[in-house]
């Protein structure tokens, strides 16, 4: 009996085509835009928290001037001194460790390669504060910090460009008027949003005041780095840095504070919120097109239901019985909604492969949402595929004949 | 089920059928009393509107009655579940519907096999046996074409196909030469009266037909519902 239903389900299919793939259609576009919508989503979150973390968690900056923007312009205020950076580092407890960084914009040569690179000249700590890796070579000690020696370690935004194919570790490369020695080649970091920051070169920041751009004043210091120990609240951290920085730069009751502190840990929580809230949208609006689907499917159903109803009146009068017609019915459902949430499946992978690349976001396969789309899909199919099948099987045969 | 001669094929008592309810009911059947035996050969006549349709729909266990006992071999059919009377219209039962009600967008080949595809006939023999019935209602060319692509009257004649394939007991055949000319016409008749005698199938044919007539051995005139006669004729065929 069962597998008549079968042989008749599959007749009435291939009789139909076109019924066949309107029905299909409505089940595979459901399923698919709800996996595609999804797996963007999280796609989109992977990568802003990546961004995020890669910036270093625990990270304070602090800068000269008042905040970001045009307020923030730090024309004529004065930058730090590595002094600052010391004191700091000594004084607050919930401080894990502190760099000075000096920036430049130097042009930098290697053979016949020439381009122009912001050049950083810090302490040691600062790969760890900054959550940068080695890839090859090795990172610059204290012993070359005290000795100023001509050392650096590359982005590999950098070593494309100067050195292409070539291996940089050990090679030459001319900083502004110096030389200086390759010596290590950083992990890349990606830059989806917030820059390349793979295009850096960082060196001992006394190799930088010495060789390249001088020791102009002892206010050269054009920010701190500074990395909270685990636990600590940032924003507690924030008010002692406040205050030890206000009597440094000498900055009476009534004058505001000319610096500021950005805290990567707050535009964490924002951002994170924030991709949370567009992966919700985003299930909404899959939602949706769910919902649209399954309108289309069951109106395809609805449109053919007179045919079919008329076509069970003609099954039960040749002697059918009413089991019979339905489980042809629910074969013929079952059948179009599994190739549509399949269909579905391959059409998001496909989408998701190809969007994922485009807006460079990670791809990864999430078993979980195409089980959830395919039996979705699945059941509104076979919901509207199979309910106006019950409803006829029950007539009598004349009654489902003479429908109209 | 019980196969004495004492109990006819078929026997109706006081059997109504009544369309709609309240104020818009309508009373097609209004009480039949009607016997008949074994490998009879009948034909229905009577005015458009009187009830044959109904009264073939009731018989051949399309549709239920109002009131009344209607007996299949001794069987009360109205007590019957809705599966045994599909069980019963399998096995026993033909029917040629005076609408044809084929599946549409489906092969005459297909739609005669139908019938033998529930009751589990294997595909060879579904084949044969389907094969046959076409032949002998004079489409052998016409095996492959959907009804859409076929005549009314050899959409009919599909219809008959279909209905004689399984060697139904008892064949229902409502209007079954209304889309024919008079040359099909006979040969359909001849089909079903060398079934009735060959085979001793009963047959039931409703008409308006009275050369389709000739070839029943008993005529029963419906008028509003009602017997307004019942002749016996010692002769069928023309
Ligand atoms: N489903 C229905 N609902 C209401 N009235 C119906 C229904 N079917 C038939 N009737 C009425 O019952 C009466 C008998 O109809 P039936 O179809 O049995 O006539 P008939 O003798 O077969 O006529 P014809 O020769 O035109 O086919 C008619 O008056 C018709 O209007
Ligand atoms: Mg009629």
């Amino acid at each position: 009996m069962i597998w008549n239903a079968f042989v008749i389900a599959l007749r009435e299919i291939s009789r139909n085509m076109t019924r066949a793939f309107l029905t299909v259609l409505g089940i595979f576009i459901g399923a698919a835009a709800i996996i595609t919508m999804v797996t963007l989503g999280q796609g989109a979150t992977l990568a802003v928290k990546a961004q995020i973390s890669s910036l270093g968690n625990n990270l304070l900056t602090l800068r000269p001037g008042a905040g970001f923007g045009s307020r923030g312009a730090s024309a004529g205020v004065p930058h730090f001194t590595e002094k600052d950076a010391v004191v700091i580092g000594e004084q607050i407890a919930g401080v894990a460790a502190v760099a000075p960084v000096r920036n430049a914009s130097l042009s930098t040569i290697h053979l016949q390669n020439a381009r122009v690179s912001v050049v950083t000249g810090t302490t040691p700590a600062y790969f760890e504060i900054n959550k940068w890796k080695l890839a090859e070579g090795r990172l610059f000690t204290s012993a070359d910090l005290r000795s100023g020696a001509a050392v650096c370690v590359i982005g590999n935004t950098v070593r494309k460009e100067l050195f292409g194919s070539e291996n940089p570790i050990g090679a030459k490369l001319r900083i502004g008027k110096a030389s200086c020695e390759v010596i290590g080649l950083l992990v890349a970091k990606g830059q989806a949003g917030m820059g390349d920051q793979d295009d850096t070169i960082i060196l001992p920041l006394s190799a930088l005041q010495r060789r390249m751009v001088g020791k102009t004043s002892s206010h050269d210091i054009s920010q701190i780095s500074i990395s909270a120990k685990d636990g600590v609240d940032s924003n507690a951290l924030i008010t002692e840095i406040t205050a030890v920085m206000r009597q440094r730069r000498n900055l009476q009751r009534n004058e505001d504070n000319n610096f500021n502190i950005f805290d990567t840990r707050q535009i964490a929580e924002t951002l994170g919120s924030t991709t949370q809230l567009m992966t919700l949208l985003l299930a909404a609006v899959a939602g949706v097109s769910l919902l649209v689907g399954g309108i289309g499917i069951m109106n395809i159903m609805l449109v053919s239901v007179t045919e079919r109803t008329r076509e069970i009146g003609i099954r039960l009068a040749i002697g059918a019985t009413a089991r019979e017609v339905l489980l042809q019915f629910l074969v013929e459902a079952v059948t179009l909604s599994c190739v549509g949430g399949v269909v579905g499946i391959l059409l998001a992978f496909g989408l998701c492969a190809g969007l994922a690349r485009l807006i460079q976001v990670p791809f990864n396969f999430n078993l979980q949402i195409n089980v959830v789309a395919f039996v979705f899909a699945a059941a509104v199919g076979v919901l509207f595929g199979y309910a106006p099948a019950r409803r006829a099987a029950r007539l009598n045969p004349i009654d489902a004949l003479r429908n109209e | 089920m019980s196969d004495s001669p004492t109990v006819p094929l078929i026997e109706l008592n006081g059997l109504t059928k009544t369309y709609g309810i309240g104020d818009a009911a309508f009373q097609a059947l209004k009480g039949i009393d009607l016997t008949i035996q074994r490998r009879e050969f009948v034909a229905i006549m009577g005015a458009s509107g009187s009830g044959k349709s109904t009264l073939m729909n009731v018989l051949g266990c399309l549709d239920t009655p109002t009131a009344g006992t209607y007996r299949y071999e001794g069987i009360a059919v109205q007590d019957l579940s809705t599966d045994e009377r599909s069980l019963l219209r399998r096995y026993a039962l033909g029917f040629v519907f005076q609408g044809f009600n084929l599946l549409p967008r489906t092969t005459s080949l297909d739609n005669v096999e139908l019938p033998l595809l529930y009751r589990g006939v294997s595909r060879k023999e579904r084949r044969e046996k389907a094969v046959a019935a076409l032949t002998s209602v004079g489409l052998p060319t016409k095996m492959d074409s959907t009804p859409a692509e076929l005549s009314g009257g050899q959409q009919q004649r599909v219809a008959i196909a279909r209905a004689i394939v399984t060697e139904p007991s008892t064949l229902f055949a409502d209007e079954p030469t209304g889309n024919l000319d008079s040359v099909t016409t006979g040969d359909v008749m001849e089909l079903l009266k060398r079934l009735n005698e060959e085979r001793g199938i009963t047959v039931l044919v409703v008409t308006h037909d009275d050369h389709v007539a000739t070839y029943a051995r008993r005529i029963v005139v419906i008028k509003d519902g009602l017997i307004e006669s019942d002749v016996s004729q010692s002769q069928g065929g023309a």
